[in-house]
């Protein structure tokens, strides 16, 4: 019987600051056993549990592309009361850490073929949607998606994550970004205004489309809408959620929402599931 | 069926003690019975109406641990299996079927819990039928009773003079075939059993309604009667924590200069901090969601899940509420509700 409760041992390959913030800091790990390495097999939009020996266990979602063998990545913001971000912000490259995983169900990617995909991101949620975004883009890929739209919503542009992406997936043709910032900055060369109505302005086409929203719950809801507005079906609106989380495997009780659980059943659900769930209300 | 004498008890725990670890219900003080490790047979106590305590301790403890690590050592996970058998003699109907509501938890088809399953499997159960159901008890109404003989191994029930066996299972009648001084039994003994049993329901003095409950909940949960229900409510988790079906745990490591571990101990739902992130967000932030939270699971979310309800009409909630709270009541309350 396997455990799922014991990590595997990963190392701490390479650590950047994301944002000028500085809460921000992206993770590359490697599995210290080639065993491991060769067995974590997972899907865009799943997640892990890292935990730190002596401190703590917490989910994240993973970042990196599953066809990206070298490293799985993760961003992770250090909140001043969380006990495990902060220690794993104070990490050094080379230091060992657990990892738990992959969990989850992760993205609907087959159901998602031969569609336009319009790819919702705010904040620092834009993790599972850069596994998502690399994924599809990827040569074997991309012929099996049709228009893809990155729409990428933050604070001020010090805050937009994973900017290096950003400025690689710009120069291609075959993928159309969207940045959006809340507030004026000189020199910014794209939109400003919160998610929400910058979407709605964009008025992307629901024809044959699968939108992915991804980032606060307030974003969530209200881009749900704007879409919803756009008469985005509610089986093709799909979200990521979060909530605090122990187990990761549907048994220390604490992160359903109705009668489902978001570690197991979820995170991520179309916008149809939650409302038979009674809406996003836990 | 089999029968022995009930100043002979002693010798049946005795011989069993020999080869499996025996838990069952001991004197804690004047007031408490609650399960405890018995190294010899006159320390059972079987006159008792519930322990303290659910039987969940034995195969889900307050606190475990998982695995233990030095420094920031790969884990190391102990043998998870018990040194003998065991054996938990004299677990009462309600809490045996509680056991098999936490197998749909912790042995169900996705992800399986090996500290939970190994000392399951590791187990047998002798039930003793309950004679003195207490005044909160509505075993009844979960289709459970107080001489319910499912769920278990062995079924025992007290005939005044003697105790009664009655193997239900295959492991259990090769236990109850080899403890020496058992007689057979009479042939009244089973019109007597039946008697008691009648009896026994007959002081079930409380009763619930529960057919509808499930659909009722998943009708009202924006209801302004969630309002109201938290209000006296101390978060106290008494209930949850003497639950048999609550399986709510948290996870956290602890350390001492570079040996740690990391435990699992029981969680409530109705603490704050359980849904409560490093961010500060708290998607259940009042007692209304935190009520809501604990009777839609038990009563509707674990229906949807596993196909029952999670109660089994033990009645310690109610007992033990420091403020009063009754389930009952308040499931009336809801079957009520327009």
């Amino acid at each position: 019987m396997k455990n799922p409760y014991v990590p595997m041992p990963v190392k701490l390959k390479a650590v950047r600051l994301e944002n000028e913030t500085g809460d921000l800091k992206t993770f590359d790990l490697v599995f210290v056993n080639s065993g491991d390495a060769e067995n974590f097999k997972f899907v865009c939009g799943q997640f892990a549990m890292l935990s730190i020996n002596g401190v703590g266990e917490a989910p994240f979602g993973i970042a990196s592309s599953p066809l990206t063998k070298e490293v799985l990545r993760f961003t992770v913001k250090k909140y001043p009361k969380g006990v495990l971000t902060t220690a794993l912000h104070n990490l050094s490259e080379g230091s060992t850490l657990g990892l738990r995983g992959p969990l989850g169900n992760g993205f609907p990617l087959e159901k998602m073929t031969s569609k336009n995909l319009l790819v919702v991101g705010g904040g620092f949620a834009l993790t599972t949607l850069r596994a998502l975004t690399k994924y599809v883009l990827h040569e074997k890929n991309r012929p099996h998606y049709g228009d893809i739209t990155l729409f990428v919503a933050a604070r001020d542009p010090g805050e937009m994550l994973y900017k290096d992406d950003l400025a690689e997936w710009s120069k291609r043709n075959d993928i159309e970004i969207v940045q959006t910032i809340d507030k004026p900055v000189e020199d910014w060369p794209h939109k400003v205004g919160f998610a929400a109505p910058v979407l709605k302005d964009l008025a992307p086409s629901a024809q044959n489309t699968t939108a992915v929203v991804c980032g606060p719950p307030i974003m969530i809801e209200t881009c749900i809408k704007v879409l919803a507005g756009l008469h985005f079906p509610d089986e093709e609106i799909i979200t990521s959620l979060e909530m605090k989380m122990k187990c990761g495997i549907g048994k220390c009780g604490r992160c359903n929402i109705g009668s489902k659980y978001i570690c197991k059943d979820g995170p991520v659900f179309t916008y149809k599931q939650l409302k038979e769930l009674n809406s996003v209300t836990v | 069926m089999k029968t022995i004498k009930k100043d002979k008890i002693n010798t049946v725990l005795d011989f069993l003690i020999k080869k499996y670890q025996v838990f069952g219900p001991v004197q804690k003080d004047d007031l408490v019975v609650d399960f405890g490790r018995i190294q010899n047979g006159a320390q059972a106590c079987l006159e008792f109406s519930n322990t303290n305590e659910p039987a969940k301790k034995l195969f889900f403890p307050q606190a475990e641990t998982l695995f233990s690590y030095t420094g920031s050592d790969a884990a190391q996970v102990s043998e998870l299996k018990p040194e003998k058998p065991r054996i938990i003699f004299g677990m009462r109907p309600c809490d045996a079927k509680s056991l098999s509501l936490l197998d749909a938890v912790f042995d169900g088809p996705d992800y399986k819990d090996p500290y939970y399953i190994v000392k399951r499997k590791n187990t047998t159960i002798f039930t003793l039928a309950c004679r003195r159901p207490r005044s909160n008890c509505f075993c009844d109404s979960l289709g459970i009773g107080p001489f319910s003989k499912k769920d278990t191994d062995v079924f025992m029930a007290d005939l005044g003079d003697r105790y009664v066996f009655e193997p239900i299972t295959p492991g259990g009648a090769d236990i109850l075939n080899k403890i020496p001084g058992l007689e057979n039994a009479r042939p009244t003994d089973a019109e007597r059993l039946k008697n008691l049993r009648s009896e026994a329901e007959s002081k079930v003095a409380r009763k619930v309604d529960l057919d509808n409950l499930p659909e009722k909940l998943a009708r009202i949960f924006d209801h302004p009667f969630w309002d109201g229900i938290h209000q006296k409510c101390l978060g106290c988790g008494i209930c949850t924590y003497l639950c048999p079906t609550c399986h709510c745990f948290d996870i956290v490591d602890e350390q001492k200069d570079d040996k740690g571990r990391r435990i699992r101990i029981w969680d409530s739902c109705s603490y704050p901090t359980f849904t409560l992130e490093a961010s500060g967000h708290n998607p259940r932030a009042t007692g209304k969601e935190r009520m809501r939270q604990r009777l839609m699971h038990k009563f509707r979310y674990f229906v949807e899940n596993y196909g029952e309800i999670a109660c089994v009409g033990c009645g310690r909630c109610i007992n033990h509420c420091p403020v009063g709270s009754d389930l009952i009541r308040e499931i009336e309350n809801i079957n009520n509700l327009k």
